[in-house]
This record gives C-alpha cells, sequence and structure tokens, in this order.
C-alpha cells in the first residue's frame, strides 16, 4: 500500500501539463471551437511529440503500455485546460480494441490510432439492423463523432468497427453548448463494419475507461477553475481590500477545494482498483463519476460567481470550465444514476 | 501508486485479526461494539491492559517504549481489523495518540521514562486541556496561569470540555507562564497529575443526555518543575504539533466505527422500507461516497513522505468527516421516522442511530468549527490574506 504518485507518474504528471499549458492556449481553444471542437495540430504533437496516446496500447503493439492511473493523469491534465482534443474517445477506443479485438484488428488500427494518424471516437446505439457484413443504425450524442475517423459503434452486447470515410456513413456535427468537445449524430446506411471478436470485452473496456477518464477530467476542471479563483482573489481590490480577504468569498474557496480533495481520492482510487483488479473497481468507478462531475460543476459556477462580471463574458475562460463541467455532467450516465447504482450495490440490491 | 498490500502485511493482518476476534468473543465479549468512552470503564481500563499485555496497546510507537515500530500499512492493517473485530472505543485514546506521540517527539529522556511505560501498559489515562471559557475557536486566548514556586508549578484557572477527566490519571495542561503575554506567545504546556487537591472535575451535561466533557478547575493545582514539555512560553508549538498527531492512522478506526453506523441506517431502510425512497437511496449512496473517499483521503494522507508540505488531504480533513457525519446523523433520523422520536426504555438514553444524530452536532463545533476550518484551508491551504485581528 503506498497511495502517492511514483517518481515516473510525478514526471508524466508534470510532463503532460507542461505541455498542454503551453500549448493548449486559450487562444487556440477558441480557433478549434470555431470550427469543429479539434485541435488537429495540437493533437498531431501530443501524439507524435508526447508520445501519452498510447497508454492504453501494450509496448508490442506500439504503446507505451501504462496503466489507469497514468490514464487518469492525462486526462486529468486535459481537462485543467480544457483542451479541445478527442482524448475521451480516443482512450475509450483504444482500450476497447486491445481488449476485445482481433489480432488482425490490433495490427491495423492500433499503430494508426497511436501516432494520430487518425482520430477515434465510439458511438453507442440502442437499435441496428445488420445483414452480416453491412450494418445499419442511427447513434446519437457522439462525443467528437463529426471528426472521428475510426468510429467504434456499442450496442447490447456487440460492438463493431466503422470506418467513417465510406459514403454510407453521414455525420452530423451539432452546435453544442461545450464547444471543446462538440457531439454529432452518427448514421449508418448498410455501412461496412468490422465487429470486434470480444464485444462484452470491448465495450467494458471503453465503459470504464470512459467513466474514469470523464471523472479525471473534471477534477482537472475543478482543480483549475480553483486555482484560476484564487488568483483573482488576490488581485481583485474592492473596498480597498483583495477580495479574497472577505469571508464569505474564502470560504467558498475553502469549500470547492474541500470537494476537490474528494475527488482526487475518488479518481485514483478507482484508477488503482481498476489497475489492481479490486472487487470495488465498480462501485468506485460510479463514486468517481458522480462525485466528480458535480464537483467540477460546483467549482466552475463558483468561478463564474466570484469573478463576478467578468466571469459572464465571452471573453474570460470561465465559461469553457462550466460547460464542460456541465456536459461532463451528462456524459455516460448522470450523478443521480450512477448514485442509484452506488445504492443498489450497498443495499444489496446489486444484479 | 498501489493501494494494495503484500503477502506479508496480509499474513500480519491474519495475525491481529485472529487475536482481536478471540478476545471479542471471549473474554472481552462484555465490551463489543462498545463506541462511546463512558459505558463499563473499568472493564474498557482491564481491554487497554490486555492489549499493552500482548504489545497491541501503541504498535506505531518504537519497540524500546512499548510499540512494535510498525509500518504504516501495518497501522493501517490493525485499525481497520480492530473496528472489523468489534474492539470497543479506545478509552486511552488520547494517551496513545496524542499525549504519547507529543512525549515521543519533544520530551527528554527522562520524561518518555517517565511517562510513556504507563500510557504503553494502558495504566495512565490522559485526558487534554485546552479549551477554556474564553478560548474556544480562538484557542490561543488562555488566560489559565502557571507560575513556578520554587521546585513546582502553580496553576489557577479554569477549561473546559475536558473529555474524559472524570476517570483520567493525567492532563497535560496549555497555561499562560508569562504575566501580561498575549495569544500564543507566553504559553507552557505542562503534564498535570488529576489526583490532587487543587484541581476539580465538574461534569458536563450535554444534549443526548449523557456526560462525556467535563468543566475542570484548577485553584493552585501544583506538578514538579520539570512537568513541562519543551521550555517555558514555547507551549503553543507544541500544542500544535500535538494536533497535528490527532490525523494520524487513528482516523481509520474512527472511520471504522463511521462505517458501523451507516450500516446500521442501510440495515434499517431495508427493513422499514425507507431503502425504497429513491431520495433515501441516494442519500444512502451519498454517504457511502463519501466514507469511501474519507478512506482514500486518510491513506493519502498517510502515505506522503514530505509531512511538512501543507497537505490538501490533511487540511480538509476534519471539515470533511464532520460535516459527513452530521448529514449522516440527518439522514438517520429521515430512515428511522417516528420511531426515531422515542427512547427505547423510561430514561433519557438514546440508541445508536437517535444518539448519532444528537451527538454529531458537536462534530462540526470540536477541534475547530467549520468556519475555522474553511479559514484554515484558506489561509494556509490556499495562501489567501489572514483574518484581521481585533483587540477588543
Amino acid at each position: 500500500m503506498d497511495f502517492v504518485f511514483t517518481d515516473e507518474q510525478v514526471m508524466i504528471a508534470d510532463t503532460v501539463s507542461a505541455f498542454l499549458v503551453e500549448s493548449a492556449t486559450s487562444e487556440r481553444t477558441r480557433a478549434a471551437m470555431a470550427a469543429d471542437g479539434l485541435d488537429r495540430s495540437l493533437w498531431a504533437s501530443f501524439c507524435e511529440d508526447l508520445g501519452l496516446a498510447g497508454i492504453g496500447v501494450p509496448e508490442e503493439s506500439g504503446g507505451v503500455g501504462l496503466g489507469m492511473v497514468e490514464q487518469a493523469i492525462v486526462a486529468e491534465a486535459a481537462g485543467a485546460t480544457v483542451a479541445p482534443l478527442p482524448l475521451l474517445g480516443h482512450a475509450m477506443l483504444v482500450r476497447a480494441i486491445v481488449a476485445g479485438g482481433s489480432h488482425e484488428q490490433k495490427d491495423t488500427w492500433l499503430s494508426r490510432l497511436v501516432s494520430g494518424r487518425i482520430v477515434g471516437a465510439v458511438a453507442r446505439a440502442e437499435h441496428w439492423q445488420d445483414k452480416g457484413s453491412s450494418l445499419s443504425l442511427v447513434a446519437d450524442f457522439v462525443p467528437h463523432g463529426a471528426s472521428a475517423d475510426l468510429i467504434m459503434v456499442c450496442g447490447e452486447a456487440r460492438a463493431w468497427l466503422v470506418d467513417a470515410a465510406q459514403p454510407q456513413v453521414t455525420r452530423i456535427g451539432h452546435v453544442t453548448m461545450d464547444q471543446t468537445r462538440p457531439l454529432a449524430t452518427v448514421t449508418l446506411t448498410e455501412a461496412r463494419v468490422e465487429e470486434l471478436p470480444d464485444g462484452p470485452a470491448a465495450i467494458a473496456a471503453a465503459e470504464v475507461t470512459g467513466l474514469l477518464s470523464l471523472s479525471a477530467e473534471a477534477l482537472g476542471v475543478a482543480q483549475e477553475a480553483l486555482d484560476r479563483t484564487v488568483a483573482y482573489s488576490k488581485e481583485r481590490i474592492q473596498f480597498g481590500r483583495p477580495i479574497g480577504s472577505f469571508q464569505a468569498y474564502k470560504h467558498r474557496l475553502a469549500d470547492m477545494m474541500v470537494l476537490i480533495e474528494q475527488a482526487r481520492s475518488a479518481v485514483y482510487w478507482a484508477a488503482c482498483a481498476l489497475d489492481e483488479n479490486d472487487a470495488d473497481a465498480w462501485l468506485a468507478l460510479h463514486a468517481a463519476k458522480s462525485f466528480c462531475a458535480d464537483t467540477a460543476f460546483m467549482c466552475a459556477a463558483n468561478m463564474i460567481q466570484l469573478h463576478g462580471g467578468i466571469g459572464f463574458t465571452w471573453e474570460h475562460d470561465a465559461h469553457l470550465f462550466f460547460k464542460r463541467a456541465r456536459s461532463i455532467q451528462t456524459l455516460m450516465g448522470s450523478g443521480n444514476h450512477h448514485r442509484e447504482k452506488v445504492a443498489a450495490m450497498v443495499l444489496g440490491e446489486a444484479a | 501508486m498501489k493501494l494494495g498490500f503484500s503477502l506479508a502485511e496480509e499474513a500480519f493482518r491474519d495475525e491481529c485479526a485472529a487475536w482481536l476476534q478471540d478476545r471479542m468473543a471471549n473474554a472481552f465479549a462484555d465490551i463489543r461494539g462498545i463506541a462511546n468512552l463512558t459505558e463499563k470503564i473499568e472493564r474498557r481500563k482491564e481491554w487497554e491492559q490486555e492489549l499493552a499485555a500482548h504489545r497491541w496497546s501503541c504498535i506505531g510507537w518504537p519497540e524500546q517504549w512499548g510499540g512494535r515500530g510498525a509500518s504504516l500499512a501495518e497501522q493501517v492493517i490493525f485499525a481497520e481489523e480492530y473496528a472489523r473485530a468489534g474492539a470497543p472505543g479506545r478509552v486511552n485514546h488520547i494517551g496513545v495518540e496524542l499525549a504519547g506521540p507529543t512525549i515521543l517527539a519533544f520530551g527528554t529522556e527522562e520524561q518518555k521514562a517517565k511517562f510513556l511505560p504507563g500510557i504503553a501498559a494502558g495504566t495512565s489515562i490522559w485526558c487534554q486541556g485546552y479549551s477554556e471559557p474564553n478560548a474556544g475557536s480562538d484557542l490561543a486566548n488562555v488566560r489559565t496561569k502557571a507560575r513556578l514556586e520554587g521546585d513546582q508549578w502553580v496553576v489557577n484557572g479554569q477549561k473546559v470540555w475536558t473529555s474524559l477527566a472524570h476517570y483520567s490519571d493525567w492532563i497535560f495542561v496549555v497555561a499562560r507562564s508569562e504575566e501580561g503575554s498575549k495569544g500564543p506567545k507566553g504559553l507552557t504546556f505542562l503534564m498535570m497529575k488529576l489526583d490532587q487537591p487543587g484541581i476539580d472535575v465538574v461534569p458536563i451535561r450535554q444534549i443526548n443526555g449523557e456526560a462525556e466533557f467535563n468543566e475542570t478547575f484548577f485553584a493552585d493545582a501544583r506538578c514538579p518543575a520539570d512537568s513541562l514539555i519543551g521550555t517555558p512560553g514555547d507551549g503553543w508549538r507544541v500544542a500544535m504539533g500535538l494536533l497535528a498527531f490527532e490525523r494520524g492512522v487513528s482516523t481509520l478506526g474512527q472511520q471504522m466505527g463511521f462505517r458501523n453506523e451507516l450500516d446500521e441506517i442501510i440495515r434499517v431502510a431495508r427493513e422499514n422500507g425507507a431503502a425504497r425512497d429513491p431520495l433515501i437511496r441516494q442519500r444512502i449512496a451519498k454517504a457511502e461516497i463519501g466514507l469511501r473517499l474519507m478512506r482514500y483521503g486518510a491513506l493519502r494522507m498517510l502515505s506522503r513522505t514530505d509531512l511538512s508540505a501543507i497537505d490538501g488531504a490533511a487540511l480538509t480533513y476534519k471539515i470533511q468527516w464532520a460535516t459527513w457525519r452530521r448529514d449522516l446523523g440527518e439522514l438517520a433520523m429521515d430512515v428511522l421516522g417516528q420511531a426515531g422520536e422515542i427512547a427505547e426504555g423510561d430514561a433519557y438514553e438514546w440508541g445508536m442511530l437517535p444518539n448519532l444524530f444528537l451527538y454529531s452536532r458537536c462534530d462540526t463545533i470540536y477541534g475547530g468549527t467549520n468556519q475555522i476550518q474553511r479559514n484554515q484551508i484558506a489561509e494556509r491551504g490556499l495562501g489567501l490574506p489572514r483574518e484581521p485581528r481585533g483587540d477588543v
């Protein structure tokens, strides 16, 4: 038992954070927001220069073969900069192929995804028409779905890889409240697909990766919202004092920190539980997703309130954090949904 | 980063679990599961001595002083197994977790030899004298005076909220030893025998009808000149160092008590149908999540190696658990419904859950109120400007 980062993990955290703080600037983020919500050159250098897109891929498949703790470290740093990157879908897709793909699928897709030559996304469908090698369906609310080259569609217990470039796939990118991760509707009309041989394993891997990544991202959002507000509170003078010296203000910042510390425990508990195959891993994921998303929202909302008027403007970055936090709350199940899962578990009703 | 335990640590778990479970099933079954610190006090003292006889009373201390020099992981394991076995609340927790570590950290070799064996053996029970009627949140506003008279300190004044003073043997007292000094300066940290004519202990009846706390009056109370820890006037530094020990491994044992309370709420909710209410289910889930996060927060806080750095998990821990437990008390009453309003017998005495509801109101007050905690988090954790001091 040693619940702190190893030296290597500290190094990864410092490296990825330094890279994103320098590269994922507000200016570049806003340029991406005006387009399809994806900074392609940032993604290219994340993959090529940083080499951290292969965290979930074993070394023999061209990755760096690291665990969920490292996955969370990267997602946390990405959240802190609200970077317009396809990290969520990428991490989910890569781990799904590793867990449930054939040798051929791994050979074909992993190196292309890890090098950033193609962008991945993950979609979920309730209904589909399966004609052997072709598939028809509509999948809503696909993060970065309009920008992706390869999309994994998950249905019940089956999962398919879809090359998005074929004419049988249409994608409609929506004007989305969080412009750093726009949602798309993906329609397949007798599209060519390749099914992953172990659908349930692929779907489970995508799901745990997605929930952990969102939780860690939320932690990064919350911490950055706090840090920026603290900095502002020391500079901004009203009534002849820095506003951060007023108790009404300080106490709200303190409440943010109390939640953030718990969110940090939640993220890295869940990450370790997954890495160590702990029996509580799902409990930890439900806890982390619900707690961290709500913490991010609380902190981003406070960021606006505590900045006063400037926090309500388009020019200030507060709304980027606020909108990202809101979208994390909804993605992959609401807080109430995940807490109900926890309740069923602790009340001994779990299926 | 790793949460699991090694094979050797799991073997240690088996060893302490077997010992604890045997005692709780047999020789000490009559005090199994008692959480408060007032019931069956003589048997509880015997239990402290039984722990000591098998070197389980203070496993984190060095072997020289009756401990096992246990690693952090072993202390975590022992705290978990202690609670899992239903072993009772430690009546000497102030001695083992506060007085002992303070003496180990700041005491002279003579003081270690004089005090540590009694604490380790469970034969001397300790309480703490910090708060005063005018030194609550403003803890440094101490009025109790100490003056050196020949080879003795003479103490006059009053302490309040001295828990367990009515059956303790020793008290540590922070007193003002420099005439005219103010605030944290000029204080001295003394260790005094309670059983003497100059000390009077008066229990305070509290919200739940019980009396766990006391007022302690000092009228020319005395202790030998060498009873101070540190140097005269240096008492605040010692006292603050001691408060840091309050956030040690003992927090994990405390959490196991919380686990029992939440489990009881879950049991009642399933039995009386409250568990079918979706809003109650959400609150049970929140309670479960909060308790888990408390555990992993404590493990983060204990795992770090640089103990001097300001640590967010440690700084926010008090307000976190206190608020969690207060909310748990409110959830308990909502789960119980009207049955929670009725005492079981003829006396004003409460079962676990109604008592939790009443008692937990003090959690957000003692040891620094939630409001003081927020000030400290903001000032020490976030570096915000300090609260201006008044001079009234």
